[in-house]
């Protein structure tokens, strides 16, 4: 198993996620939730160990990704957009920590 | 009443006995496991919200150099010098077990990775703020891979946590009072039971020895009237 390479994959608005293609990672833009729904399950299908996700995508697509939540592959990353982080990444951590204490407690 | 319907048998009871002493041992297992798990989970988040912090933050800068590297270049240009990128990143996964959840911890290589040679394009038709964007873009990229890690391993350990925690809440306040109760109601019947078992006893014993007395009653009736019809002295036997 871990001798299989993986692949990391961003997925967002074309703007976005331009400039990760200069670092070799694997490209899909996708401008609507429409879009990328279909992309991110046939990534998830495929071997990619990471999926950085935009928060403006991620905001559409909560089922999915509480989907893919709880298996060891992908992990769903959200990154902020070119228009700026929407505080849903954190939001996340700290829905886990309740999620796990059953309080916020940081 | 217990809440479940038990045979009050003695057989019953050992079982339960039996199975309280193992809930009992459960209970204790999994809460010294979902109190680690805690004591590591609590680590990996702190430092997750530390990481996403300035991963956000990086990128956000990314971004904006890439906003003003758009307004100085056409966006064909732009698509043009990113469209075949120099170096390629081969990630490989292993795995690390965390109080029995398997955590991802991944390992990349970069190929052809020599370090401030990462633009995929030549500098003459390419603005400099194109540049700034890719290189910032890069020094971010050790800290995705890392926040990637800890985001998905605290993501697992918080299931975990929460099957745990269920699991001993369970244990703590319905499965273990529930057979603590039954045993009771049960050695309660076995020893009422045996207590009626034994005042039939008694009793049968006293009507027993009633119909002795009554018996030896009637015989001592019986040949003092013989005695008193013959009107002579009993003979010996």
């Amino acid at each position: 198993m871990s001798n299989e390479t993986y692949r990391i994959a961003v997925l967002g608005d074309q703007d976005s996620v331009l400039g990760f293609q200069a670092l070799g990672l694997d490209v899909y833009p996708a401008e609507t939730v429409e879009e990328a729904r279909p992309i991110l399950h046939r990534l998830a299908r495929e071997n990619t160990a990471i999926v950085y996700l935009t928060e403006a995508l991620a905001s559409g697509m909560e089922a999915e990704i509480a989907r893919y939540k709880d298996a060891l592959t992908p992990a769903i990353i959200l990154i902020p957009g070119k228009s700026g982080s929407l505080g849903i990444g954190m939001a996340n951590v700290k829905k886990s920590v309740e999620r796990a204490v059953g309080a916020d407690i940081l | 009443m217990p809440a479940v319907h038990v045979n009050p048998t003695r057989q019953e009871l050992t079982r339960l006995k039996n199975r309280l002493r193992t809930s009992v041992r459960g209970h204790k297992l999994l809460k010294d496991k979902r109190d680690e798990l805690m004591k590591q989970f609590l680590e990996v988040v702190r430092e997750n919200r530390a990481l996403r912090a300035k991963v956000e933050a990086a990128l956000m800068q990314a971004h904006g150099s890439f906003t003003v590297a758009s307004a100085l270049m056409s966006t064909e240009m732009l698509q043009q010098s990113l469209l075949y990128p120099k170096q390629s990143v081969e990630l490989t996964m292993s795995f690390q077990n965390v109080m029995s959840v398997n955590v991802p911890k991944y390992h990349f290589k970069t190929r052809d990775a020599q370090p401030g040679d990462v633009y995929p394009y030549g500098f003459a038709a390419t603005s400099g703020a194109l540049d700034d964007a890719v290189d910032a873009l890069s020094g971010v990229f050790q800290d995705m891979l890392r926040l990637a890690e800890m985001e998905k391993t605290s993501q697992l350990l918080a299931e975990e946590i929460e099957k745990t925690r269920r699991r001993v809440n369970a244990l703590e306040y319905v499965k273990i009072p529930q057979m603590e109760e039954a045993i009771k109601y049960i050695s309660m019947k076995l020893d009422e039971n045996e207590r009626s078992a034994t005042i039939r006893l008694m009793k049968v014993k006293d009507m027993l020895l009633k119909e002795a007395i009554e018996d030896r009653r009637a015989e001592d009736a019986r040949a003092a009237r013989a005695f008193g019809a013959s009107g002579e002295a009993p003979q010996e036997v």
